[in-house]
């Protein structure tokens, strides 16, 4: 089973619009939404939701003003300055980690489990899709991340499909650690930026490190050709192969506002055929196929 | 007063939206780019960095002359860093949250304090504008004690502009908390929009006006304004999509630079956001 991970760097690269499009070339696969933070899968695939379970996180601290002295130990302790001249704990500045109720001589603090987001498995019209919110001002996104990746994999071995498509948080923190590791191969999608060019750079150098294979996509390239030809050659140094350039299309956009993929939407444009190409290109590749053994090519249309 | 630009996610023009706002407001102003997976105001700021130093979070270190493997400190950590296997105790420093926590339960005084490098803090100016930004180290996972001591940078003298990280948990929150205003930055299409309610979502959590700014108004459709008109969400500056704007953006350039007409448009920006705020005070004065 191969998983591929389609990251950007940053948001607004296209990076969803393109997964989506992906995902409805290839059949035989599992779809993960593994940015969790801003998921917006979901708003192309219209997943019917089969199952619905709850994400527990970590657990945060609450005095209980009953019980409490106000000796000021759990202040004193706290390093994250959560807990207020009052005594109150911040549940945002919480970060759970238990020194002020290991240290309460009055036992007084509770540290209760939280429910920090949601994960589903749904049927989708490109088959099924794991996905998740994480709740609002929550931490542990990249636990969430590591569940749903490993919730797909098991989905893809029991039902006995070859691919993972696995569309990738933002940055380079926490939950992209969490969503590249174990990949099979990195679909970076950039822009001819400057500030593309530099997260394209960022990404590459947390791919190595990972030693997790990457690939390359040009969208929006004829926005500035100079800059594209600047990121082709970034790649060719890094010994990483561009598969494709998009042109900069409304369409991409116009079949978002439609809620449907590229390849659903409008009559055929050339960027149809490159989306097709690049598709193509990531399935035969040999960052695909370092093993061998599975011919990837039965999992397109 | 501190604003601090915040999308929900990426590639909305946050990045766009804060610089070119420094960029009017000169001297006046520092920003603070709290992105610190993907900094990126540097590259259209360009300033020159007079400071540059390592930042780095406590972490424990173990002396096994004095450990007796009680396992106390692994029983106590709640972030799973620490592991007593046979004679020796594993730190998994990537997993600390630097609570000290286990320093204090250790009976045998066997635990002190070592450090590890989050990455770096860099502080500068471009032209009039103070700067300072965080760079996270590839491969750390741990963004938020970061984007706290860039914060913690700050010049209280000045307007403090943060341009903030996508999204809507830790790291983010971490860069609003506390700020006297959100600019929320977005484009008028089902995903800015599903992505600009998780925003005003966690805006609302944390009790801090906000208004908003539509970047590309012209390529999706109207729902992004609906829904700024039924929260009551203030519609600061809509910005067109224009090939001049990207292509200057692509080359790092700065709307207000290339295109001088923007200029005052920012310059207005800033005054709705300082009458926002005035007025916000106020409220809060009377209640
Ligand atoms: S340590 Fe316990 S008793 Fe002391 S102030 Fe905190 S909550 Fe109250
Ligand atoms: S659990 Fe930790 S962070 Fe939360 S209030 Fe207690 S000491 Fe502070
Ligand atoms: S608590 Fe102290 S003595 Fe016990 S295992 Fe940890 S370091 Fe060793
Ligand atoms: S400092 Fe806190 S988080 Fe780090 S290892 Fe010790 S108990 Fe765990």
């Amino acid at each position: 089973m191969r998983e591929l991970v389609i990251i950007s760097g940053k948001g607004g690269t296209g990076k969803t619009s393109l997964t989506a499009a992906l995902a409805s070339l290839a059949v035989n696969t599992v779809l993960c939404d593994a940015d969790v933070d801003a998921a917006d899968l979901h708003l192309l695939m219209q997943p019917e939701i089969r199952q619905h379970h709850d994400f527990m996180g970590g657990k945060s601290a609450r005095i209980n003003p009953d019980l409490c002295t106000g000796c000021d130990t759990c202040r004193t302790l706290c390093r994250f300055d959560a807990i207020s001249e009052r005594l109150v704990v911040d549940p945002i500045r919480c970060e759970g980690c238990g020194v002020c109720v290991h240290f309460c001589p009055a036992g007084a603090i509770e540290f209760p489990v939280q429910r920090c987001g949601e994960w589903y498995v749904s049927d989708t019209r490109f088959g099924t899709m794991v996905h998740a919110r994480l709740g609002i001002a929550e931490e542990n996104s990249g636990k969430l991340v590591s569940l749903i990746r490993k919730e797909a994999r098991q989905l893809a071995e029991e039902h006995g499909h070859d691919l993972i498509l696995t569309d990738g948080p933002p940055g380079i923190g926490c939950p992209v650690i969490a969503a590249i590791g174990g990949a099979t191969a990195l679909l970076i999608i950039t822009e001819p930026t400057v500030s593309g060019v530099h997260d394209m750079e960022r990404v590459l150098d947390l791919a190595a490190h990972f030693n997790v294979p990457g690939m390359v996509c040009i969208n929006k390239f004829d926005l500035n050709p100079a800059m594209t030809e600047t990121i082709e050659n970034i790649a060719q140094k890094r010994n990483v192969a561009v598969l494709g350039k998009i042109p900069f299309d409304p369409v991409f956009t116009h079949a978002m506002v439609a809620g449907k993929t590229l390849l659903e939407y409008g009559e055929e444009t050339p960027t149809h055929e490159v989306v097709r190409e690049i598709w193509n290109k990531i399935i035969t590749s040999p960052s695909m196929h370092s093993y061998g053994i599975v011919d990837l090519k039965a999992t397109i249309q | 007063m501190i604003i601090s630009i915040a999308s929900g996610k990426g590639g909305t023009g946050k990045t766009t939206v804060a610089t070119n706002l420094a960029q009017v407001l000169g001297n006046r102003v520092q920003l603070l780019d709290c992105d610190v997976e993907e900094p990126n105001a540097h590259l259209f700021l360009q300033p020159t960095f007079t400071q540059s130093e390592p930042v780095t979070t406590p972490i424990p270190l173990i002396d096994e002359t004095k450990c007796t493997f009680c396992r106390k400190c692994a029983d106590f950590c709640e972030f799973n860093a620490l592991a007593v296997v046979g004679k020796q105790v594993l730190v998994f420093a990537e997993l600390c949250h630097s609570c000290g926590g286990c320093m204090l339960v250790c009976p045998e005084g066997a635990i002190t304090e070592t450090s590890r490098e989050l990455g770096t803090l860099n502080v500068g100016n471009a032209g009039e504008v103070a700067f300072v930004n965080g760079r996270l180290r590839v491969g750390e996972a741990m963004s938020p004690p970061l984007i706290k001591r860039v914060r913690a940078a700050a010049d209280p003298d000045r307007i403090t502009l943060i341009d903030a990280p996508p999204g809507t948990s830790c790291p983010v929150i971490a860069a609003m908390h506390e700020t006297d205003f959100v600019l929320l930055v977005t484009e008028p299409t089902p995903f800015g929009l599903h992505d600009l309610k998780l925003a005003v979502e966690a805006v609302k959590l944390l009790g801090i006006p906000a208004g908003l700014v539509v970047n590309r108004a012209d390529i999706g459709d109207n729902a992004v304004f609906q829904y700024a008109e039924e929260e009551e969400l203030p519609l600061l500056l809509t910005i067109p999509f224009d090939r001049q704007i990207a292509e200057a953006y692509s080359r790092g350039r700065m709307m207000v630079d290339a295109l001088p007409e923007w200029r005052h448009q920012f310059i207005e920006l800033f005054a709705k956001i300082e009458q926002i705020v005035k007025v916000n005070k106020e409220a809060a004065c009377v209640n």
